[in-house]
């Protein structure tokens, strides 16, 4: 009889799931130097009582972009947060999928390459701080060996005479992504004269094997959390971390910014471009989804009352677009342009 | 008496086994001690580092409640209030306490109290509507920058460039704690407030309702189906290839990690059945396919610590399998199944893994009003706040730590507890 009572209880539970299908608030991915914001803007929006709070989930950025483009329906999710850009690759399995999406870029994140204030400031140029990561060296005669750099000092005499150990998020993540493809790829492969040829010569004109991070220790994956690179960073002065501006913003009296051709990573310096280790933050919107699911358009309403310069995201550490794309992409939140190959 | 070789080999041998003896003892006190010191230091780092999470920074302030400004539709609904002023009323009164004048003054002025004062004015607007048109003390959290400030992690001596509070700040706020604005008291956000990336508003109660929501239909789930394989296999089921393999099966489901579960969650139940994302409900049926073979190992086990003597007795004077099995055997092993169900669930209470595919890995500040809403779960909360760069949410990382792991101190608890007071002994 017990029994019986709890199975009636079991099957009634499963009967209410068929029933809650419909979703009434927005389900938002991806990745996690968006996700601060995102969460932000959530929360403003969820203030007016007419809106429910929408969900924002981590992941990575792609997590975002892949998840947004899997399906059409309230099971899959309405938005992706990216803080790369999408690859062409990845908007084919989209179009395959029959998703339809518009890019709305929100504003920028600075890289920031830091360590404790008690060690030794790295002052480094772009090229050789790609030169210093990547896991391939190219050789006088062409040929590519591992990365050999043990020292920060071998790259150059002036720099720290300590072991290279930088700690990085891992392959998921869209600031991985970003600095490999501006560090290693632009400013190393692609500018030093050595490795162009030697890239020519692989067949990689562009310099995109140069993306590889170095796997011997000198690189260490840290997780997708930030916090434990700044706290691994503050207990041992000897390394440097690579992670998102804000949570240099928020440490600023126990870390110390490494100054990168001539300057060292400021809300300033990223806003106005001086600081060139910076990537855009993105979301996905489904076009499928606006208007079927309640508040898209308030939830892309609500950035662009806080992305200015003085607005709660400022403070938080992302930092905002010049005021023309501000214009653009207000613009675009409402025409929804689709978003396709050639435009990226 | 001269020793006989035979006494001397025994005497010398056996100085030999009792230093074996001790030896064997002083290993075992010192792993456990070990054990122990390693426990204590880490309860000690939580408490310590978690304690202060408990508490947070208020400052009191005087607002009038004028009517027309907060409520402009005058019918008390949230989206009247919602459009009220608010924020507006709170913003005067600091203006006019830390009389600042220029814009970048009066920017400094309004950083200092949380971005979630209005709401807590609207909240005792609601409660109180006989104050209205009045003055009120209101106590309002202050921002986690401000807060910081006040326990000592921003100090005054660091340059003003390398802090996160400037000098206007820091002289408004020390012109508050003069007056006696500031008071140092229990936080009522963590407990009653829901996920928020103000720090000081962030509190666990949408992801403590969310554990609850998921852990009952856990629960409900796996409990019965649980205790009913292990009776059908232990007391009916034949011996034969095919249930040794079932047997083979459980064993081994006890031992995949976790977040297989998750992936097995978003293909059934997700893609295949289109539940939401994000629900308890699903978050449940996936920690129940978790917990189940726990549930079903340890039901046999208590089923097998049954004497076959009260077996035997039943069936000797006429009772059928069902009711030897129903009336005698299942009361007498209940203990040791609801020992193993609430192990089960405490596993579950502490997993993130398999939810992190089904979508309760999110930022959820709605509190959940039933299984079908979107919700959290505690370990979830936990792994957020530890993630964001805001330096509050470090002690209230601690704090929520000390929370779930009272709560599973609670659950073990009672494990032992009903163990002990069912227990039958033969």
């Amino acid at each position: 009889m017990r029994f019986s009572q709890l199975f009636t209880t079991l099957a009634l539970s499963i009967s209410i799931a068929g029933v809650a299908q419909a979703r009434d608030q927005l389900s938002l991915a991806g990745s996690s130097t968006v996700l601060p914001f995102a969460t932000i803007i959530a929360e403003e929006m969820g203030k007016n009582p007419s809106f429910k709070t929408p969900v924002v989930e981590s992941g990575g950025s792609s997590v975002g972009k892949k998840g947004v483009c899997d399906g059409i329906g309230t099971e899959y999710i309405d938005i992706g947060n990216a803080s790369s850009r999408m690859k062409t690759s990845e908007l084919e399995y989209c179009d395959k999928n029959g998703v339809d999406l518009t890019e709305i870029k929100v504003g920028y994140d600075g890289i920031a390459v830091a360590n404790s204030i008690n060690g030794e400031t790295l002052n480094i140029s772009k090229a050789d701080l790609g030169k210093a990561l990547t896991a391939e060296i190219p050789q006088e005669d062409g040929s590519w060996i591992p990365n050999p750099y043990k020292k920060w000092s071998e790259i150059n005499p002036s720099y720290p005479d300590i072991e290279i150990r930088v700690y990085g998020p891992p392959t998921t993540s869209g600031t991985r992504a970003s600095f490999a493809e501006m560090v290693n790829q632009k400013a190393y492969c692609a500018k030093d004269e050595l490795a162009k040829k030697a890239s020519a010569a692989r067949d990689d004109k562009k310099g995109k094997k140069c993306r590889a991070m170095r796997t011997d220790g000198a690189f260490i994956e840290a997780g997708e959390q930030d916090n434990l690179i700044v706290q691994k960073l503050q207990e041992d002065s000897l390394t440097y971390g690579i992670f998102g501006f804000s949570y240099l913003d928020q440490n600023r009296d126990t870390l110390q910014s490494a100054i990168i051709d001539g300057g060292g990573a400021t809300f300033e310096a990223i806003a106005s471009g001086d600081y060139a280790i910076s990537r855009a933050l993105y979301f996905y919107v489904k076009h499928a989804h606006v208007g079927v699911v309640p508040g898209i358009a308030e939830y892309m309403e609500e950035w662009t009352k806080h992305w200015g310069d003085d607005g709660v995201l400022a403070d938080a550490g992302m930092v905002p677009m010049p005021a023309d794309e501000q214009a653009k992409y207000k613009k675009a939140m409402s025409e929804l342009p689709k978003l396709t190959a050639d435009m990226l | 008496m001269a020793q006989t070789r035979t006494e001397k080999i025994v005497i010398d041998s056996l100085k030999a086994r009792g230093k074996k003896e001790r030896n064997f003892r002083l290993f075992g006190v010192s792993a456990i001690a070990l054990a122990v010191i390693f426990l204590a230091i880490l309860l000690v780092s939580i408490v310590s580092k978690g304690a202060p999470g408990f508490f947070q920074y208020y400052a009191i302030f005087e607002v009038e409640l004028t009517r027309e400004r907060l409520d402009p539709r005058g019918d008390m609904s949230d989206q009247s209030l919602f459009e009220g002023q608010a924020k507006k009323i709170i913003n005067e009164a600091v203006l006019e306490f830390t009389g600042a004048k220029n814009r970048s003054e009066k920017k400094a002025a309004r950083s200092l109290l949380s971005n979630g004062s209005d709401v807590r004015l609207v909240e005792f607007v609601k409660n109180n509507t006989d104050k209205l048109d009045t003055m009120q003390k209101i106590k309002f959290a202050l921002d986690d920058d401000a807060d910081s400030y006040f326990r000592g992690f921003i100090k005054k001596e660091t340059p003003e460039k390398q802090r996160r509070l400037s000098d206007i700040e820091i002289s408004y706020l020390d012109k508050m704690k003069k007056e006696g604005l500031i008071s140092y008291e229990v936080s009522d956000y963590l407990f009653f407030g829901s996920a928020s990336r103000n720090a000081e508003m962030a509190g666990i109660k949408g992801a403590f309702i969310g554990s609850m929501f998921t852990l009952a239909i856990c629960f409900i789930i796996s409990f019965p189906i649980g205790v009913a394989t292990a009776v059908y296999l232990e007391e009916f089921a034949p011996k034969n290839k095919f249930t040794e393999l079932i047997e083979i099966n459980i064993n081994n489901l006890a031992a995949v990690p976790s977040v297989v579960f998750g992936i097995l969650g978003l293909a059934i139940f997700i893609n295949l059945f289109g539940m939401p994302r994000s629900i308890p409900l699903v978050g449940g049926m996936v920690l129940a396919l978790m917990t189940l073979p726990t549930i079903i190992i340890s039901s046999r086990a208590a089923i097998r610590a049954v004497p076959p003597s009260i077996r035997d007795g039943a069936l000797g004077i006429g009772a059928s399998p069902m009711q030897a099995t129903f009336h005698h055997v299942v009361p007498l092993a209940i203990p040791g199944m609801l020992t193993g169900t609430i192990i089960g669930m405490a596993q579950a209470l502490g997993e993130t893994a398999p939810l992190l595919m089904i979508g309760m890995v999110a930022f959820i500040v709605d509190i959940p009003g039933s299984v079908t809403d979107p919700g959290t779960v505690l370990p979830v909360q936990i792994f957020m706040w530890a993630d964001f760069a805001e330096r509050m949410f470090i002690q209230k990382t601690s704090a929520a730590i000390i929370i779930l792991l009272l709560f599973l101190m609670i659950m073990n608890g009672g494990a032992v507890w009903l163990r002990r007071k069912l227990e039958r002994r033969w």
